[in-house]
């Protein structure tokens, strides 16, 4: 089948629409956790830190006229005159989430196919799922405080794909034609989107427990103490990154094993230690020792975050290093 | 004895659970950087070739097939003891729980993390079997005691995080007995050629350690046809677009023979053996006769591809000539002459074939007893007596009388893959399993929730519900909220009973 060239070119349209968007909002976000607070001070948190155990932490009265019931969490950011700007970061997002959506649907209606046949492609899909992972998450609270720490990723993610990674829409080579790809690949892209805003959850609670410690100690916050005292408490990041990874690891299980069944049917073999089976594997045991870690005492917190972040570290040197420069049966980033 | 017990305490902690993971991820990452005996055979040969002095300490320390070596084998068998005597005791304890009932009400429940408390003068033990009956109802295990009820739910985190761990290690088993009584096995059929499933048919052949040639199932195919089609212009020209091979399957030697079709994604699959369409190439036809016009060889030669254009080098050998000849030669499927670097293909398909031949004399050494390669020539005893450019149905007549070569045509070749993993079904099985454990384990949260009554001094009673959860459950006050509710619609409130 031919390819479409003016879907293509419309394809490329939005890409750089959309690229111009997430510029906007990076920027919007920056003006605002530059002028944003949150609500609780970061000697409240780090005395509650010290105070109570994680259990205790969760505690609430319930009110039983209303069932909707109230936490101690709710110390979300950006009350100030930040409020403004992450509105309109948070708008820039659902917008350029939106034209990249729309540039991969083009792409897609260009080649008669689904648009993730190579790493250009595959770069779309992973910030396309980045911003849905996160507008998906703020609908139901407030994450304008992590709006800087998933643009800055994805714009690096589709400034890497239309310089680097450029290549024509084209039809699919054979062995990637298969319903297969519609589940593995996708499933191992929500992956990718997700487990990045977990990572810039984890990177941002290292932060602030470093400088809740600090207070603490009765030492000053020191460098990294603005930033922590505009994101959330550092328990509540570990255990929304938590969330998120553990919410995210059957799905990656998932996607490996999908990966594995195509594999049967495409080479002759579930599990062959190709470079990429490798990596999906190193990826699965840290996210299961990042889940094991959180359960164990002596590992919780800093240590388990750092596990987590080392998980993230393999999904990108699984996507980068292993799809460019290891010779393996997944080469189709389509870069020669 | 007791540091046997010491042992085995150290080994199925967490702790060296955790240690057991690292290592693991670790130790994998070497498999990944160096090209391995598994996947890429020829690579490694080429490794030790190029690295002479370090190549044969990597391979000492098995960094060639670190999948199969003794030090990843320690790491995943230390982990899976590990893993066992964790969960086994877990299991135990597990069982128990889930024949039993949940334990008592605390004493105090005011201390706990979601607390409620109001006053009623409704009868205590008329509040307890209410509750009773309604929190049952809503799929809480309950205990009433007499003045207190106990609820529990959530146990199947518990039995998904057994399941999951018992899943990887029914998978481990899986994928090693599958390997014990597998084979596996390339071969390539030349179009109009066959193929019957037999060792000996096989141009590569590894068994598992448990397999018996006796089980060959004899199946046969034979090749009809082969296409590819490739991508014309743009960017990716020549990208390849499609592989379809057309065989006739005799699923037994009796049996009659059945149009099948095996595509890339699509194996043929018979007999408990599945067969893949792994790669393709030309063989080009040559007739070669000898001075006296007698046909010393007709066939077709099997000739590799070298590129993504399929340049394919290939050899004839005729021995029972004398002297003997050899024919080394490049397949062309589109040739294009360059004048500064000679004629290559620029295309994949075969628009405009062509062939480079060079024409050997002297002993093909195929006497000396030692195993030669069908694609490369031993032209060590021979002398090049002349080269030559043909097109398709041109002859060349050889120098020196040894007699005419024509190239008649040629012909498509597929390699197959054949297999055979009895251990599959209960890979698969075991790992959609350990998918749903892992679900089970991590997304459902196992908490208590507590009804206690204390009688007031100036009469009546205070209700107090209170639940807690050992791990994280973003809902758990909103549903103990929902379940004080119940209560309280049969025990209302009063605020001043006197």
């Amino acid at each position: 089948m031919s390819i479409n060239e003016t879907l293509a070119q419309g394809s490329n349209f939005m890409v750089y629409g959309s690229i111009t968007a997430f510029t906007g909002a990076m920027a919007a976000f920056s003006i605002s956790l530059a002028k944003g607070r949150r609500l609780e001070s970061l000697e409240a948190s780090a005395s509650r830190n010290t105070a109570a155990s994680h259990q205790l932490r969760m505690g609430s009265t319930v009110t039983l006229d209303k069932p909707a019931v109230s936490t101690s969490l709710s110390d979300e950011g950006d009350r100030g005159e930040g409020r403004r700007a992450g509105n309109i970061g948070m708008s820039l997002t659902w917008l350029g989430m939106i034209l990249l959506g729309a540039g991969m649907v083009l792409r897609g209606l260009s080649a008669h196919r689904l648009p993730w046949g190579n790493m250009y492609e595959f770069s779309l899909a992973a910030g396309f799922a980045v911003s849905l992972a996160y507008c998906f998450l703020s609908l139901t609270r407030d994450l304008r405080w992590l709006g800087l720490f998933i643009t800055i990723p994805v714009l690096l993610d589709l400034g890497l794909a239309i310089t680097v990674l450029y290549t024509e829409s084209a039809p699919l080579v054979p062995a990637l034609n298969s319903y297969w790809l519609a589940i593995h690949v996708t499933a191992a892209i929500v992956c990718m989107g997700a487990f990045t805003v977990g990572a810039a959850m984890s990177a941002l609670y290292l932060v602030a427990q470093h400088v809740e410690d600090r207070v603490a100690a009765g030492l000053e916050p020191g460098k990294l103490g603005g930033l922590a005292s505009r994101v959330p408490s550092a328990d509540r990041l570990d255990l929304m990154a938590y969330r998120i990874h553990a919410f995210m690891f059957p799905i990656w299980t998932f996607a490996v094993i999908a990966g594995a069944i195509w594999a049967e049917a495409a080479w002759g073999r579930y599990w062959g230690w190709d470079p990429k089976e490798t990596w999906a594997f190193i990826t699965w045991v840290i996210y299961a020792a990042y889940l094991h870690a959180r359960a164990t005492v002596g590992w919780r917190g800093r240590k388990a975050a750092f596990v987590a972040l080392a998980g993230y570290g393999a999904i990108m040197f699984n996507y980068f290093i292993v799809n460019m420069y290891v010779n393996g049966l997944h080469s189709y980033s389509g870069l020669n | 004895m007791a540091w046997l017990r010491w042992l085995w305490r150290q080994l199925t902690s967490m702790r060296t659970a955790l240690i057991l993971l690292f290592l693991l991820a670790l130790a994998s990452i070497p498999g990944s950087l160096f090209p391995q005996r598994g996947t890429s055979p020829l690579k490694v040969s080429q490794y030790l070739r190029d690295h002479p002095t370090s190549g044969p300490i990597l391979d000492r320390i098995h960094l060639f097939d670190v999948f199969a070596s003794p030090w990843f084998a320690a790491i995943y068998l230390l982990l899976f003891i590990s893993l066992t005597g964790c969960v086994l005791p877990r299991a135990f304890v597990h069982l128990k729980e889930l024949r039993g009932l949940p334990p008592e009400a605390p004493r105090n429940l005011s201390r706990l993390p979601v607390h409620v408390q109001w006053e009623t003068a409704t009868d205590v033990s008329q509040t307890i079997s209410a509750t009773q009956t309604q929190w049952k109802s809503k799929g809480w295990r309950v205990r009433v005691g007499e003045d207190w009820v106990s609820a529990e739910k959530g146990y199947s985190r518990e039995s998904g995080n057994l399941l999951f761990h018992l899943a990887l290690l029914v998978l481990l088993l899986a994928v090693g007995l599958g390997s014990g009584l597998g084979f596996r096995g390339t071969v390539i059929v030349r179009e109009g050629s066959g193929f019957a499933n037999n060792v000996t048919q096989y141009d590569t052949f590894t068994a598992g350690r448990l397999y018996s040639e006796a089980k060959m199932p004899p199946f046969s195919f034979a090749l009809k046809d082969f296409r590819a089609t490739y991508q014309r212009g743009g960017q990716q020209n020549g990208a390849a677009r499609s592989f379809t091979a057309d065989v006739d399957l005799k699923a037994t030697p009796d049996s009659s023979p059945q149009a099948r079709r095996v595509q890339v994604n699509e194996p043929l699959r018979t007999q408990g053996v599945t067969v893949y369409l792994v790669g393709h190439g030309y063989s080009p036809e040559f007739t070669i006769k000898d001075a006296k016009g007698n046909i010393v060889w007709q066939d077709a030669a099997v000739f590799l591809p070298q590129d993504g254009n399929f340049t394919s080098i290939g050899v004839v050998k005729v021995p029972d000539t004398v002297p003997q000849l050899g024919i080394q030669g490049f397949f062309l499927p589109t040739v294009t002459t360059d004048f500064s670097r000679g004629p290559k293909s620029t295309f994949p398909a075969a628009e405009d074939p062509a062939v480079y031949l060079s024409a050997w004399s002297g002993d093909l050494g195929l006497d000396s007893g030692l195993p030669q390669s069908v694609y490369r020539l031993d032209t060590t005893k021979m002398k090049r007596i002349g080269i030559e450019e043909l097109k398709p149905g041109k002859s060349w007549t050889l120098p020196q009388g040894a007699g005419t070569l024509e190239f008649t045509g040629y012909k498509e070749w597929a390699s197959f893959s054949i297999t055979k993993d009895p251990g599959k079904g209960w890979a698969l099985g075991s790992a959609i399993s350990a998918i749903v454990g892992l679900s089970l384990s991590l997304l459902i949260p196992r908490r208590r929730v507590w009804l206690r009554m204390s009688a007031l001094s100036g009469g009546g009673s205070l209700c107090e519900v209170a639940g807690l959860s050992k791990t994280e459950a973003p809902g758990l006050p909103a549903e103990i909220a929902k379940l004080a509710l119940l209560v309280k619609n049969h025990t209302p409130e009063v605020s001043h009973v006197d």
